[in-house]
C-alpha cells in the first residue's frame, strides 16, 4: 500500500502549504476586520457607483 | 486592516484602470454551449438505458463510450467554463485590478477549449485511460496541466498586483482549488506512455484505485465545490445587493473546508481491499465535513434573511436558493453514505447517480444559471429580455431535478433490496441479476423525462440570454478607479527578521514552495514505492498473456467499466452471486484497475470460466441472444475488426519496466505466445459450431474475460 504513502506526503504538502498561508494571513491582519470586507465587495469603484 | 490613506501621504492619486468584460462574455458563451453539448450527450446515455436499440450499433456512440464524454463535458466543461466566467468577471473586481497578464487570460480561454474539442473527439473513439473523471489520455493531461498551471500564476500574480489590502473569501476559494487541483491532476495522470494516444497508469490495483478516488473525491471537493463556493460568496451578496451574513463565518468555512476536504476520499472504497484503517479514516473526515458544509449553507441563506420577498421577485435569487439548497443537501448525503452500514447499500447503484445530479444539477447548474441571468443584463447594458422565460426556466429546472433524483434514489433502494434478498431456504431469491435491471426501466424513463424538462429549460436560457444580447451592446470594458495599495496605511508593526522574509510577496512563496516540493517530492517517492512494491503476495496470481493484456485493453477502450465492477465486496450475498470476494493480492498486474464504481450490470470479477467461449462471443454480438431483456450494447464490431498485434512488443516492454515479471525476452516471443492462445480459442469456438478467425478483437476479449479472476481458483 505504497501508494498511501504518497497520497498522505502530497496531501499533508497541500496541508501545510495552506496552514502556511493561513498563518501569514492571520499575521498580516487579514481578519482583524470581519466585517467591513464583505461590504467593500458591494461597491465596485466604478463611475456609476462613485454618482450614487 | 484598513483602506484609509496613508497619513504621510499629502496627496493620493487614485489609479484609472478598467475590467475586461470580453473575456467573461467569451467564457458565458463556452459555458452555455458545452453545457449544452453535456446535457445533451447525457440525456442521449439515459435514454439509452430505456432503449438500447439507441446505441446505433455504432462504436461512437455506444453508452460505454458517451458517458465518459458527458461526465467530462458537464465537469470540464460546463462547470469549468462557468467558475472561469465567474472567476475572471469576480477576481479583477475584489481585488481592484486587471487580470495580471491579458496574454494568459486569453491563453486560458483558447487552450481550455482546444482540449474539451479534444476531448470530445478522443473519448468517443475510445482513446480513454479508463480512470473516472481523468479518462483523457496524456498529451491531454499535460496540456491540462499547463493551461491550468498557468491560470494559477495568472491569478496569484493578480493577487499580489490588488489595490486592496485584505483578501476576501471568494479569492480564497479560487486560489486553493487552482492549487489543490494541480496537485490532484498531476498525481493521478502518472502514466507510462506506450504511443500517442495510449499509455499505462503506473500505479497498480488497489494503489491505482486509491490513487483514483483520491483523486476522483477531490475533484469533486475543488472543482465541483470550492469554485462554486468562491463564486456564491460573490454572486448572492451581488444579487441581493447586501453583505454575507457572516463574514467571519465564511472564513471558517473556507479554513476548515479546506482542511478536512482532503481526507475523506477513501470513502469511495469502503468494503473494498483498500485497508481497514485507511477506509475509517476516509469516513472520519467526511463525518466531519458536515460541519462547515453546512455553515457555508446556512451563511449563504441567512444572507437572505428579511430578504425574502426580493427572492420571490428576483429569478436569480431563485436559482441561488435552489442551488445552495442542493448543496446543503448533498453536502448532508455525502458524510451519511460515507457511514459502512449506508455505503453497503447504496455503492454501486442508482442511488449515487442520484447523489452527484442533485450536486451537479442543483448546486453547479443552479448557480451558473444564476450567474448568468446576473451578468447577461450588466454585460449588455440592459435588462433582462425576459423574466417571464427566466421564471419559466426556474420552474421547469426545479421539476427537472426532482424528476431526476427521486426515480434514481428509488432504482438505488430497489436494485440494492434486490441484491441483498435471500428467501427462507438460504438462496437468493433474485439470483439472475437481470431480474434487478429489468426491475429499473421504468424509473430510468422517469429520470430521462426529468433530464429531458431540465434541458428545456436549459434552452430557454439560451434563447432568453440570446435575445438580452442581441438587444443590448456589449460593454467591452470598464473603467474603475482606486487607491494603489502603497498609498493604504497600515498600523505599524514590529519588524522581524522572519517576517519580513515570510511575509513579503507571500502568495508566490507559498503557492511556488508548494509545486516545489511536491515536484520534487512525487520524483523521490513513486519509484521507490511503487515498483518494489510491485512483489506478488498470492503466488498463484500470474501476468496476463499477451492476448489477455491486448483483451483488456479493448476493455478499457470499450469502457466496460462504466457499467460492470471488477470488485467482489465480503457479502454474503455478493459471495453467493459473484463468488469468493476480491483481494488486493489478485489486482497486483493490473495497470490501471478496472473497479469500476456501478453496477448496471452484474460485477466480472469471477466471470472467467463461467461461461464458455461462445457465450462471450454471441452475447458481445447481442447480448439478448443470450440475455433476453440486456440493455447492454451490441458490440458487433468487435467480431468484425482485425486486433493490433503491432503493439503487443511495446506494451509488453512497458509492463517490464512497471515491474510486471514477464521473463526476459519475453516480448520479443509475445506475438507468438498471443497467436497460439488465439488459435485455442478459435478451436473451442469452432466446437460450438461458430465459425471465427483468430486475428479479430473479440478472441482477445474473450481471453480477458475468461483470465479474470481465475488465478486463485487454482490454488484451491
Amino acid at each position: 500500500m505504497s501508494a498511501l504513502y504518497l497520497l498522505i506526503i502530497a496531501s499533508l504538502t497541500v496541508a501545510l502549504g495552506f496552514l502556511g498561508a493561513f498563518i501569514w494571513s492571520v499575521k498580516k491582519g487579514h481578519y482583524d476586520d470581519d466585517y467591513t470586507p464583505s461590504v467593500r465587495i458591494l461597491l465596485d469603484d466604478t463611475p456609476e457607483d462613485t454618482h450614487s | 486592516m484598513s483602506n484609509i490613506p496613508h497619513p504621510d501621504l499629502a496627496t493620493v492619486e487614485l489609479d484609472e484602470f478598467q475590467y475586461d468584460n470580453r473575456i467573461v462574455r467569451d467564457f458565458a458563451i463556452a459555458t452555455i454551449l458545452f453545457g449544452l453539448i453535456g446535457m445533451l450527450v447525457g440525456l442521449l446515455a439515459a435514454f439509452q438505458l430505456v432503449f438500447p436499440n439507441l446505441n446505433m450499433d455504432l462504436p461512437f456512440l455506444t453508452f460505454s463510450r458517451i458517458r465518459p464524454l458527458h461526465t467530462n463535458a458537464v465537469i470540464f466543461a460546463f462547470v469549468g467554463n462557468g467558475f472561469f466566467t465567474g472567476l475572471y468577471y469576480s477576481a479583477p473586481r475584489v481585488l481592484r485590478t486587471p487580470m495580471w497578464s491579458p496574454v494568459l487570460t486569453r491563453f486560458h480561454f483558447w487552450a481550455w477549449q482546444a482540449i474539451i474539442v479534444g476531448a470530445a473527439i478522443s473519448l468517443p473513439m475510445g482513446i480513454t485511460t479508463s480512470k473516472e473523471y481523468a479518462e483523457l489520455e496524456w498529451p491531454f493531461d499535460i496540456a491540462i496541466a499547463i493551461v491550468w498551471v498557468s491560470a494559477l500564476v495568472n491569478l496569484v500574480m493578480t493577487t499580489i498586483n490588488r489595490r486592496v489590502e485584505h483578501i476576501y473569501a471568494a479569492i480564497w476559494f479560487y486560489l486553493a482549488s487552482f492549487v489543490t487541483v494541480a496537485m490532484l491532476h498531476v498525481v493521478n495522470s502518472i502514466a507510462l506512455p506506450i504511443s500517442l494516444f495510449k499509455s499505462y497508469s503506473v500505479y497498480a490495483g488497489v494503489q491505482d484505485a486509491l490513487v483514483q478516488w483520491w483523486y476522483g473525491h477531490n475533484a469533486v471537493a475543488f472543482f465541483l465545490t470550492t469554485p462554486y463556493l468562491g463564486l456564491m460568496y460573490y454572486f448572492l451578496p451581488k444579487a441581493a445587493n447586501r453583505p454575507i451574513y457572516s463574514y467571519r463565518l465564511s472564513i471558517v468555512h473556507f479554513w476548515a473546508l479546506i482542511f478536512l476536504y482532503i481526507w475523506a476520499g477513501p470513502h469511495h472504497l469502503l468494503y473494498t481491499a483498500l485497508p481497514e484503517w485507511a477506509q475509517t479514516l476516509g469516513t472520519v473526515f467526511s463525518i466531519m465535513l458536515i460541519a462547515p458544509s453546512w455553515g457555508g449553507m446556512m451563511n449563504g441563506l441567512m444572507t437572505l434573511r428579511g430578504a425574502w420577498d426580493k427572492v420571490r421577485e428576483d429569478v436569480v435569487l431563485k436559482f441561488m436558493v435552489v442551488a445552495i439548497t442542493a448543496y446543503g443537501m448533498a453536502t448532508f448525503e455525502g458524510p451519511m453514505l460515507s457511514l459502512k452500514n449506508v455505503n453497503a447499500i447504496a455503492h454501486y447503484t442508482d442511488w449515487i447517480v442520484a447523489h452527484v445530479h442533485v450536486g451537479a444539477l442543483g448546486w453547479n447548474g443552479f448557480l451558473t444559471f444564476g450567474i448568468l441571468y446576473w451578468l447577461f443584463p450588466r454585460l449588455y447594458n440592459r435588462p433582462l429580455y425576459s423574466q417571464k422565460a427566466a421564471n419559466f426556466h426556474f420552474w421547469i429546472g426545479t421539476l427537472g431535478i426532482i424528476f431526476y433524483t427521486v426515480p434514481m434514489y428509488w432504482a438505488g433502494w430497489v436494485q440494492s433490496s434486490m441484491w441483498k434478498e435471500f428467501t427462507a431456504e438460504g438462496l437468493l431469491k433474485y439470483p439472475n441479476f437481470l431480474e434487478t435491471v429489468t426491475q429499473l426501466a421504468p424509473l430510468y424513463f422517469l429520470r430521462s423525462v426529468g433530464g429531458t424538462l431540465y434541458i428545456i429549460g436549459f434552452i430557454a436560457m439560451i434563447y432568453n440570454l440570446w435575445m438580452t444580447a442581441l438587444k443590448g451592446n456589449l460593454v467591452k470594458t470598464e473603467t474603475a478607479k482606486a487607491m494603489p495599495l502603497n498609498a493604504i496605511w497600515n498600523a505599524p508593526k514590529s519588524e522581524y527578521w522572519h517576517r519580513r522574509i515570510l511575509e513579503r510577496k507571500p502568495l508566490a512563496l507559498t503557492i511556488f514552495s508548494l509545486i516545489a516540493v511536491a515536484i520534487g517530492g512525487m520524483i523521490e517517492m513513486i519509484p521507490t514505492f511503487l515498483i518494489k512494491s510491485n512483489v506478488p503476495t498470492i503466488a498463484s496470481v500470474m501476468p496476463y498473456t499477451p492476448l489477455e493484456l491486448q483483451g483488456r485493453d479493448i476493455y478499457v477502450r470499450e469502457g466496460c467499466y462504466v457499467c460492470h465492477t471488477q470488485m467482489i465486496r465480503p457479502f454474503r450475498s455478493e459471495i453467493e452471486r459473484f463468488g469468493e470476494y476480491s483481494k488486493s493480492g489478485e489486482f497486483v498486474y493490473d495497470h490501471p484497475h478496472q473497479w469500476g464504481s456501478k453496477r448496471t450490470g452484474p460485477d466480472l470479477h469471477r466471470i472467467g470460466g463461467k461461461y464458455p467461449d461462445s457465450w462471450h462471443y454471441n452475447h458481445m454480438e447481442d447480448p439478448t441472444s443470450m440475455s433476453p431483456g440486456s440493455i447492454m450494447p451490441r458490440y458487433g464490431w468487435l467480431l468484425e475488426d482485425d486486433l493490433d498485434t503491432s503493439t503487443t512488443k511495446a506494451k509488453i516492454e512497458a509492463m517490464q519496466t512497471l515491474g510486471v515479471p514477464y521473463a526476459k525476452g519475453f516480448e520479443n516471443e509475445a506475438n507468438a505466445n498471443l497467436h497460439k492462445q488465439a488459435l485455442e480459442i478459435q478451436g473451442r469456438l469452432k466446437q460450438s459450431g461458430i465459425k471465427a478467425s483468430a486475428n479479430k478483437e473479440i478472441i482477445a476479449l474473450i481471453a480477458y474475460m475468461q483470465r479474470l479472476g481465475t488465478d486463485i481458483k487454482a490454488e484451491k
